[in-house]
């Protein structure tokens, strides 16, 4: 069974945003919200400073807390590709969800129900990636099954220095930066 | 030094979490506050009386089914998605607090509605003699006793979990404390004792109510400072937490309004009643419920505001 993850490359993103628009376009994410954004770092003192720059979504934790406080069954793990979800219909927008995770990637949709990343799920069950890898102009993202040990993201991962966002909040995310 | 600079502009997710406003902490408060009165009821029905004297405890129920439908209302003008609040009800999911809290509050309605028909007049059920003869059964000694043992069980419950609920969520490093539950339990009932002190009809369990407040507000004094004590040492993030309540933005309104006003004002006050030094006043449980409104207030707003600050 695959457990699907993400591999971005920061020394090869240059933050122009073209996943977010693209994700926008698939996913028709109302105005004023995001599923994906760009965030920056920037670490040091002068003269030694270090800019990071990260594509950051939903990490489809592999111990997600949306899920487990969820009242409802509403966020759950998808058996195909252990993908966190939301299904729409039995979302009641309690928003225990959005305080529980850890990187901000849940918003209130302006219907009512809690939206995120799906790792575009219905293009990859057409044997295609997710937008936002799939329009990255410099090639820096990569989705792959990080259970497989032949991935390419399970190749990145082993060969590669590389770090999760907040690691320390014990989710277990899904999505590695290469550094 | 780290500067972060991100292009998500969310609502209420963006710039610091703000998802629940009033509704949570007023629905937070007002359950504890039936979940102390719920317990205090169940204690009081356990305790002899002579014939014909009334109790305190007759009345809770009445005002408990007012508060916790109060309570509910503002929990569901908090919901974003309300056409579907039923689905909670398909289900018991059973690592939420908030699905467990769900089926609690069905059972706090049948308790308080079953003790409400139980301290009816004689007479008053006239016009429906089975529903009159229902509720003399429900005054027989065996019944008052499952009565009283419901009550303080659902009480229990209900002031844990609102505590629980919110500790839970882990990505918000103030709430991570298992003391949040014994807090909000404590603190709900002291609310339960300081308002059935105001209502209660006997000098005798006046008193005796007083007593129980004050033991409260002292435990609760404890439990917070276990609460602030156990942020601190547990790591950098929740120590970080910690300030926000020691030396932030929720500083003044946590130590003025939750301790200072809510609770060591009327502890010296109550102190002051029960040695018999000055007369009973409601001041005193006012700045209690005053206090316990204020302490979810800061508790909901302070954890919101708090996060994670690893890269």
């Amino acid at each position: 069974m695959a457990r699907f993850g993400m591999v971005i490359d920061t020394k090869k993103c240059v933050g122009c945003m073209d996943c977010v628009v693209a994700c926008k376009t698939e996913n028709d994410v109302p105005d004023g919200h995001c599923r994906d954004w760009i965030s920056q770092r920037l670490q040091g003192e002068m003269p030694d400073l270090r800019l990071t720059i990260t594509s950051e979504r939903c990490n489809h934790c592999d111990s997600p807390p949306c899920v487990t406080c969820c009242p409802t069954g509403a966020s759950h793990v998808q058996d195909f590709g252990k993908v966190v979800l939301v299904d729409h219909d039995k979302c009641i927008g309690c928003k225990a969800c959005l305080a529980a995770c850890p990187y901000g990637a849940r918003f209130i949709h302006p219907d009512g129900y809690a939206d995120k990343c799906t790792f575009c799920m219905h293009r990859v069950e057409r044997g295609q990636a997710p937008a936002c890898v799939d329009v990255c102009p410099t090639r820096c993202m990569h989705f792959g099954d990080l259970d497989d040990p032949e991935s390419e993201v399970s190749r990145l991962i082993a060969t590669r220095r590389h770090f999760v966002l907040k690691p320390d909040a014990g989710t277990r995310p899904r999505i590695f930066y290469l550094e | 030094m780290i500067e972060l600079l991100t292009t998500r502009h969310n609502p209420l997710v963006d710039p610091t979490l703000h998802v629940w406003e009033w509704q949570i902490p007023v629905y937070l408060f007002l359950g504890g506050w039936v979940a102390g009165s719920m317990v205090l009821t169940g204690y009081l029905q356990r305790q002899a009386r002579a014939p014909g004297q009334s109790s305190v405890s007759d009345r809770l129920p009445w005002i408990g089914l007012v508060l916790i439908s109060l309570g509910m209302g503002a929990l569901f003008l908090d919901l974003e998605h309300k056409l579907y609040v039923w689905r909670m009800y398909l289900t018991l999911q059973p690592l939420s607090p908030m699905s467990w809290g769900g089926w609690i509050l069905l059972l706090v309605y049948p308790v308080l509605a079953l003790g409400a028909l139980a301290m009816l007049a004689d007479g008053a059920l006239d016009r429906w003699p089975r529903l009159g003869a229902f509720a003399r059964q429900l005054q027989s000694h065996t019944a008052t006793r499952w009565l009283s043992v419901a009550n303080i069980v659902v009480g229990i419950a209900l002031g844990i979990y609102t505590g629980i609920l919110l500790s839970s969520l882990g990505a918000r490093p103030l709430w991570a404390s298992a003391v949040l539950g014994p807090l909000f339990l404590v603190s709900g009932l002291s609310a339960g004792a300081a308002f059935a002190h105001v209502i209660a009809p006997g000098h005798e369990e006046q008193e005796q109510l007083l007593r129980f407040d004050n033991l409260f507000l002292m435990t609760e004094l404890g439990l917070i400072a276990l609460f602030l004590i156990g942020l601190l040492t547990v790591g950098a993030v929740h120590a970080q937490a910690a300030q926000l309540l020691l030396g932030g933005p929720f500083t003044a309104v946590f130590w003025v309004l939750v301790v200072g006003l809510g609770i060591l004002l009327p502890l010296a006050i109550q102190s002051l009643m029960v040695a018999g030094r000055i007369p009973h006043t409601i001041v005193a449980p006012l700045l209690v419920l005053l206090g316990g409104l204020a302490l979810r207030f800061v508790i909901v707003y302070a954890g919101q505001y708090s996060e994670w600050i690893s890269p």
